[in-house]
């Protein structure tokens, strides 16, 4: 029978969430590698018992551990994140130029094809991969060196490269995109890269339509429909149907646009999936009320849903790696909060349950469908 | 034999119960002792000293006879009492965060 298996990054370490295909009984296992944060854990489509996970910390850096069998054993892999040739400067929050430091990994993208190949999205922002599942890191260096880098700034959580898309259709398209610098696409496997920003409004930097220095947060695509895609800026959803040549808002009737996660169903192109939060200084559900909100047209008109979700006095977040659907029939849909509650929908949204209340932030979310 | 006491969290990656006992060639400095440390346990590479630079990490200090060392020299000589194996060398988390 098929089932799911969802991979949460937390604060305090990972936790493996797993149920039959009917997704209503959950087994957890966990904390594996307890007190460390984990920013993110992902699982090879090609081999799904392959998973990757950044395991860091303040005091002693970076380690990626890998796992051969569905996350019951762990193997530490390579942990050798050293950019190209001399890293030279980007813009600081005054303005100054300061040294690229690398300081951790935000997000692993394991390759469609190949399960030793994996893309990692670090801070400060740059673009790694390894071939050889994760024993050996190399920086594709024509993204930070294409011309915008010494000009990118961070965003409040710092100049993290969190987004990383791969094109199905076109194996050498790749989507990255980085707070706050924006969104970018390269059409040779990562070897060049060019800036996607055109249409996005940002009225932190001094021209708000500039190049770069948007805050994206994170950007999403369907499979059978790459060239659309979705995006979660600092405030404004937008929508691209050209790959990112060009985008336009679909805020739409949504009650803030501001927010950090954004997911489109597994069957549905135009359904899609987004969290608002109050503002940017404020990091919550508008009127305490923790509300999904999803569109059955590709944005514009959003309709929200509530059951089985705290509609009084909640004030939890939810950040941008902390949501993911599976393929079942009906879609599933799941997000963690910072207040560590994972909730779960298999009915598509209409109905929410939560998978666990109590563990620590959460900071990343993958589900991952089981034949 | 050099003895090393490390932090929980680098016991457990290094999946070591107690302290760890090095042979050091030549002289004994926070040097020497680092690099035997991470040639027995390839791990601990990048989570005391950066791998590039080999530069202390912000948060790491080092300890030893009752003495902060993190300050001291990488070819600095370590005291005698931890050359000759009588006293730890203390790699400790410094005291930040929750």
């Amino acid at each position: 029978m098929s089932g799911v298996r969802v991979l949460v990054g937390t604060r305090k370490g990972a936790f493996v969430l797993t149920a039959d295909g009917t997704r209503r009984r959950w087994e957890v296992s966990g904390p594996h590698f307890g007190g460390w944060e984990i920013y993110h854990l992902k699982g090879s489509p090609a081999d799904p018992d392959r998973l990757y996970a950044s395991q860091t910390s303040g005091w002693f850096g970076q380690q990626v551990q890998r796992s051969n069998d569905g996350g019951k054993t762990w193997t530490p892999v390579g942990n050798r994140f050293v950019y190209d040739g001399v890293p030279g400067t980007h813009q600081w929050y005054d303005g100054t130029p300061h040294p690229w430091e690398f300081k951790r990994v935000w997000h692993f993208e394991p390759s469609l094809a190949d399960p030793d190949t994996v893309y990692a999205g670090v801070e400060d922002a740059a673009l790694f991969r390894t071939t050889d599942g994760g024993a050996s890191w190399h920086e594709l260096s024509g993204l930070r060196g294409h011309g915008t880098g010494p000009h990118w700034t961070p965003g409040a959580g710092g100049m993290c490269l969190h987004t990383i898309l791969q094109d199905p259709s076109q194996p050498r398209r790749l989507y990255v995109a980085i707070s706050a610098a924006g969104a970018f696409r390269s059409e040779d496997a990562g070897a060049s890269w060019k800036p996607i920003n055109r249409g996005l409004r940002s009225q932190h930097i001094p021209d708000p339509e500039a190049e770069i220095g948007h805050c994206v947060h994170r950007i999403a695509l369907h499979r059978s429909r790459p060239g659309t895609l979705f995006m979660q800026k600092h405030w404004d959803v937008m929508r691209s149907d050209d790959g990112g040549d060009v985008w336009r808002e679909v805020s739409g009737n949504l009650p803030t646009d501001f927010g950090f996660p954004i997911e489109v169903h597994a069957h549905e192109p135009e359904t899609v999936y987004v969290i608002p939060i109050k503002s940017d200084s404020e990091h919550y559900p508008p009127d305490g009320k923790l509300r999904v909100y999803r569109s059955r047209s590709g944005g514009d008109e959003w309709e929200a849903l509530t059951k089985g979700l705290p509609q009084k006095d909640c004030y939890v977040n939810v950040l941008r790696d902390a949501s993911s659907v599976d393929s079942l029939d009906p879609c599933g849909i799941y997000f963690g909060t910072t207040g560590g509650q994972v909730y779960a929908s298999a009915d598509a949204g209409d109905s929410w349950a939560p998978v666990v209340r109590d563990l620590p932030a959460v900071l990343s979310v993958e589900a991952q469908t089981l034949a | 034999m050099i003895v090393v006491a490390l932090p929980t969290h680098l016991r457990t990656l290094a999946r070591v119960d107690g302290d760890v006992a090095l042979e050091v060639e030549g002289p004994v400095t926070q040097g020497s002792v680092l690099d035997a440390l991470e040639a027995s346990y390839p791990v601990l590479r990048g989570t005391i000293r950066d791998q590039v630079t080999l530069k202390r990490r912000p948060f790491i200090r080092f300890f030893a006879c009752r003495r902060d060392l993190s300050h001291e020299a990488p070819d600095a000589p370590l005291p005698e009492a931890v050359a000759s194996g009588a006293e730890p060398f203390l790699v400790v988390g410094a005291i930040a965060g929750g």
